[in-house]
């Protein structure tokens, strides 16, 4: 471990900008954090976390996966993919950090998304332990530290300083390239830093939210319950829940005709929508219930069914503070689940 | 750049002939353009086509494994990119990948066994492929009971192959049905489940079903009536799919993928299944 004085970040930052690209949570003109690519100026903002968590870096919201040039009966299919360029993303928060494990588990699962695994390999992550956790968070029903925020670099901010701990072999080359900046520190100085967010985290008003009757194995409990209607009376099907999730994973995969040739590409799609599953035949989904239900069985029943009771969710609360209704997974948790 | 395999980066495939079946329905054969099957697959397991500017969509494959020559796909015009497969010409390139899914257990379930295949429509096109394979391996299965039906005579899928080839074989029966009287028709008249009821099978086979949902209700209630149990029975579905891998979220049903857990499943483990399909 690592440690060094606040007012040196903006030097670190410029010492990893040198050789990869990086992104920091900046404010933007709302006063927004986001994800930005970090350039001389850019301020970061490591108060609260940001308005959609990293997903975008891996998967974007839009992406050219080939291009196809057609001439008279003729296609030629052109492999657009390109190497991704070494990046690394700072100020990580503990459930964003979790929520890239769940999407590991869609996209590198055989056979293996290659845009997506192209930039994982080129992505290093420095996490960044919550110093203030909003009242909509709730990452500790699903297990998750936010005092251990983990990835290749575990960071703390403590006062006035910065502590950087490596957990991988990637983690540790980058913390050389910042060692001008950096003096040793002790794994017991950020002990009592742990100790203060676990104690900020047990008096959120979602603490004590559990998963219980939830998990795999409970398709035929939960999915026929008369709840479903009450709960999803309210939903727009806007996707705006989806859309800010750093775990939703649908995509869509469309052809654009550019004049010149046809880019097939993939953008994010919501399960909330009402042509998400319509097709020739039919729509398997034609009820605002149905689908409402779906985004929720998945994330709490079906996912963890697949993969070793992982839930699908992470505890990040952006759902709660952008749905336009207040509709959201905790609600559905509390109603189905029984817990307060 | 070609780090790795990309499931989604499709072949290219050829058309290279255009059988017309049913008024809806046409019967395209496809091959590499060096004149070579695409890729292998087994009975039941599915390819997604596409047009690049139209639009890809997934297709059950049609002809038997044993077809080493080539891969056909019986496609029923009822969408943007059926359309367009419907108004292409011979010689026409396509894109092509897979194979995707699960296919029917002709090896290790269906061994042995007698079989019964029931289908509706343009539900035929999936099982043509096991009908055919277990026609090519004849000896490792019992008797083979055929019933299809459409909503007329015009609309009977591969009605010349399964006149002068299927009626024809050995220990196979076939059951043609239409739904109501034409002039030119005298077999049977009539919806498939009721049919089935009719025939009165014995229960010591297995069942496989495609077609309408409508029809695959109605069927296997008859199947249940008559006596088989829902182990006995498998069926193959047909959900939206956009990536085919398991990953686009369009096909999930319960913690299935249609499309990778699938569109082979045995009637009891759909019950399993959240009624959503």
């Amino acid at each position: 471990m690592v440690k060094f004085s606040c007012e040196k970040i903006d030097l670190v930052f410029a010492e990893i900008a040198k050789t990869a690209a990086l992104y920091i949570p900046s404010n933007d003109k709302n006063n927004k954090a986001v994800f930005t690519k970090w350039q001389k100026g850019t301020k970061l903002c490591d108060s609260h976390n940001t308005q959609i968590g990293p997903k975008d870096l891996f998967f974007p919201q839009t992406e050219d996966l080939m291009a196809f040039k057609a001439s008279n009966k003729k296609i030629e299919i052109i492999d657009t993919r390109k190497e991704s360029e070494d990046f690394v993303i700072f100020g990580v928060r503990a459930c964003d950090v979790k929520s890239l494990e769940i999407l590991d588990r869609v996209f590198l699962s055989e056979p293996r998304d290659s845009y997506y695994a192209m930039r994982r390999e080129h992505g290093i992550i420095i996490s960044l332990a919550c110093t203030r956790p909003s009242e909509a968070c709730f990452c500790t029903t699903f297990g998750i530290a936010p005092s251990e925020p983990g990835a290749d670099i575990s960071v703390w901010k403590i006062n006035n300083e910065f502590f950087w701990q490596a957990n991988t072999k990637r983690g540790e080359e980058l913390l050389l390239k910042i060692e001008h900046f950096t003096t040793p520190a002790e794994p017991s100085e950020v002990e009592g830093e742990k100790q203060r967010i676990s104690v900020l985290m047990k008096r959120l008003p979602l603490a004590n939210l559990s998963t219980n009757g939830f998990g795999k194995g409970k398709t035929n409990e939960l999915f026929e319950r008369e709840e479903w209607a009450k709960l999803s009376e309210a939903c727009l099907g806007c996707g705006t829940c989806t859309f800010v999730c750093p775990t939703c994973q649908c995509y869509d995969i469309k052809d654009f005709n550019t004049g010149n040739g046809v880019i097939r590409y993939r953008c994010w799609d919501s399960c909330m929508y009402s042509d998400f599953t319509k097709m020739a035949h039919g729509n398997n989904r034609n009820t605002r219930k149905e689908r409402f239900r779906q985004r929720f069985m998945h994330k709490l029943v079906y996912f963890p069914e697949n993969n070793n009771g992982l839930f699908g969710c992470v505890g990040c609360g952006r759902c709660i503070s952008k749905c336009p209704v207040s509709m959201n997974i905790v609600k559905v948790m509390k109603k189905l689940g029984g817990n307060v | 750049m070609n780090i790795y395999e990309e499931a989604l980066i499709p072949k290219i495939g050829v058309v290279t002939d255009i059988r017309i079946d049913t008024p809806d329905i046409k019967t395209f054969r496809v091959v590499t353009p060096d004149g070579k099957k695409a890729f292998e697959h087994q009975p039941g397991q599915c390819a997604m086509l596409s047009i690049p500017g139209v639009g890809e969509a997934m297709f059950s494959i049609t002809s038997s494994p044993t077809n080493k020559d080539f891969m056909e796909f019986s496609i029923k015009k009822c969408g943007c990119v059926t359309e367009w497969l419907h108004s292409l010409e011979l010689g026409q390139e396509i894109t092509i990948r897979g194979p995707y899914g699960k296919p029917f257990p002709v090896d290790t379930d269906f061994s042995g066994k007698s079989l019964l295949f029931i289908a509706g429509g343009v539900g035929l096109a999936p099982l043509r492929s096991v009908i055919n394979y277990c026609r090519h391996y004849r000896d490792r299965y019992g008797k083979i009971d055929i019933v299809y039906g459409s909503r007329s005579k015009e609309d009977l899928l591969d009605y010349k192959e399964i006149v002068e080839e299927w009626a024809n074989d050995n220990g196979v029966n076939v059951y043609l049905t239409i739904d109501n009287p034409q002039k030119e028709w005298d077999g049977h008249v009539g919806f498939v489940p009721n049919y089935v009821k009719e025939l009165n099978f014995d229960r010591d086979k297995i069942a496989v079903l495609c077609g309408p949902p409508i029809m695959i209700k109605f069927t296997l209630d008859a199947l249940q009536a008559l006596g088989f149990d829902k182990k006995q029975i498998y069926t193959t579905l047909e959900l939206r799919m956009k990536c085919g891998i398991g990953k686009c979220g369009r096909c999930n049903v319960g913690a299935k993928y249609v499309c990778k857990d699938g569109p082979v499943f045995r009637c009891d483990e759909l019950s399993e299944l959240p009624d959503e399909y």
